[in-house]
């Protein structure tokens, strides 16, 4: 079953076309990763997939809805995070579980719940009432991707969850975004780590505004005789035209 | 001398210790990584060596200049790009580099040669209001400003973070070219192949340095076999693995996992057939060259 489906999805501002006719498919449980360079399109094709801007032409289904005419129904069925906005942190970490889980529609008994289990599952139970401005970058980044899927959406979307993190705890990020997989939920993230659209079942890469290449990393690094996503993400990149 | 000398520095906030007793020297004109995890005390470094904040304990110096008594000088030689965006946003590009030169009494026309190729990327934007400028584009303005006054040292906190891999060689590349005209250079990075294009990289973690050395060498000190292992099924591939009574370490390492044993973990010819009997017929297990980020991971393991 696919959960995102996009046909010529276009979004231009003025006489600049930011997204161009993209059309690709994404499965149930699948992690997607959608890369490209800075100023290739990668957030406006996002902020449409996520309901938050309208298309110029072309046409989506989110989780079954429809990018123009059912932005809210997407909104519930998705989550969000991103490495530039996720939680509050001058809210403590059991306010910002409230909070988020209020916004998606969650009930105080199941929010309680929810509250015991996501902390134990991340073995923060003691950091309950630490405002999230004082925890590690690594936790707060845990805590915010558990927060996303707390109300266990059809979707959730990481824009460079990742960025600027070690390597220690990008790896233990990237479990849980595995663990997501398994319990069905769709993962469509970006990043600026190459290593790491090599975890995804499959990338694409954008190049002024268009989808270049879109396949399994496997077959991406086969078709384009490149040892790594890094040279094959290299070499597309590069065929840039327009700046950033 | 355009070398930094740091000597016993500490520094707490309140009772967390930031930096603790750290010892390091970086020579003139060195390509210097600092490589670390989130609060590992690289941006405290930073902040007490452009004098922007004292040390508790111990001394240092930048290009001969003492971190205390020398701060007015040092802040005419050196170049600071802060890991958080500080230009004024409501400035143009060109009104940002106008103000810099003018705080340092310089003129653009007057380094126009130090900064051209960063420069030229920018020129066409050079109206644009600095707040509305993309990551990239923050990033090469930020440094265009740093280098303004043609500093002898120039400071770089985690200036590629956010950026893409094309920019980011472009950076790096750029970061090269200045070395050869005798910058001294002081960069984080949280990229660990960014961290194998500099002379010498030190690895630290709460405030302390784990290790200090060439890439080359950071590499060598990875004393165990290392082998890649890869299947069809990866995820699961990683649980099996780490629930391997030989196991030492493993992690996911792009396409494959690298995995250490234990001394007495057996050979490769038993952990070949437990992967069969867990059902991957498919494995794939070969040696393979540790790199930088294999002896990070391992150091990190080590330390907790």
């Amino acid at each position: 079953m696919n959960v995102i489906e996009t046909d010529r999805l276009t979004k231009r501002f003025g006489t600049f076309t930011a997204v161009d006719r993209i059309s690709f498919e994404v499965k149930e449980g699948e992690i997607f990763g959608f890369l490209g360079a800075n100023g290739a399109g990668k957030t406006t094709a996002m902020r449409m997939l996520c309901g938050l801007s309208t298309p110029t032409s072309g046409s989506a289904r989110i989780a079954g809805f429809d990018v123009y005419k059912q932005t809210e129904q997407i909104k519930r069925n998705i989550g969000y995070m991103s490495q530039k906005f996720s939680l509050y942190g001058n809210l403590k970490v059991w306010e910002n579980i409230r909070l988020f889980g209020g916004i998606y529609g969650l009930s105080s008994r199941r929010l309680s719940d929810k509250t015991d289990e996501l902390l134990h599952t991340l073995g923060m139970e003691s950091e309950r009432n630490t405002f999230v401005d004082a925890l590690p970058l690594g936790w707060k980044q845990k805590l915010a991707f558990s927060v996303a899927i707390i109300h266990e959406p059809k979707i959730v979307f990481l824009d460079e969850p990742t960025g600027g993190v070690d390597p220690v705890t990008r790896r233990q990020f990237w479990e849980l975004i595995y663990e997501a997989s398994t319990r069905n939920i769709t993962v469509f993230v970006t990043t600026h780590y190459m290593d790491e659209a090599e975890y995804c079942h499959r990338v694409s890469i954008m190049v002024d505004g268009r989808i270049d290449a879109l396949d399994k990393p496997a077959a991406l690094k086969a078709t384009h005789r490149a040892g790594t996503i890094n040279e094959v993400f290299q070499a597309l990149a590069r065929k840039a035209k327009r700046g950033e | 001398m355009n070398d930094i000398r740091i000597r016993n520095i500490s520094k707490k906030y309140g009772d967390i210790p930031a930096l603790d007793n750290l010892t390091m020297t970086i020579r003139e004109a060195e390509l210097f990584g600092l490589i670390g995890p989130d609060g590992a005390g690289k941006t405290t470094l930073f902040r007490i060596l452009t004098t922007l904040i004292l040390p508790d304990a111990g001394e240092a110096s930048v290009c001969g200049l003492d971190i205390v008594r020398d701060l007015k000088e040092i802040r005419k030689r050196v170049g600071y790009m802060p890991g958080r965006f500080s230009l004024y946003q409501d400035l143009s590009v060109e009104e940002n580099l106008t103000f810099f030169s003018t705080v340092f009494n310089t003129t653009l026309e007057k380094n126009e040669d130090l900064i051209h190729d960063i420069y030229v990327q920018i020129e066409p934007f050079k109206k644009r209001k600095a707040g509305k400028l993309s990551g990239g584009m923050k990033q090469k303005l930020a440094l265009c400003c740093a280098l303004i006054h043609r500093p002898d040292a120039l400071f770089l906190d985690e200036p590629t973070t956010g950026v893409d891999p094309v920019s980011r060689v472009e950076f790096w590349d750029m970061l090269d070219r200045l070395k050869k005209q005798g910058i001294t250079i002081l960069v984080s990075t949280p990229y660990m192949d960014e961290a194998s294009r500099c002379d010498r990289i030190a690895l630290i973690r709460s405030g302390k340095c784990l290790s200090i050395d060439t890439p080359e060498a950071i590499r060598k000190a990875f004393d165990k076999p290392l082998y890649a292992v890869r299947s069809a099924a990866m995820y699961p591939l990683l649980g099996d693995l780490r629930a391997y009574a030989g196991t030492y370490s493993c992690y996911a390492f792009g396409d494959s996992h690298h995995l250490t044993l234990k001394p007495d973990g057996g050979d490769i010819l038993r952990l070949r057939q437990y992967l069969k009997e867990k059902g991957y017929p498919d494995a794939v297990i070969e040696p393979v060259g540790p790199s930088v980020e294999d002896r990070f991971m391992d150091l990190e393991m080590e330390a907790l």
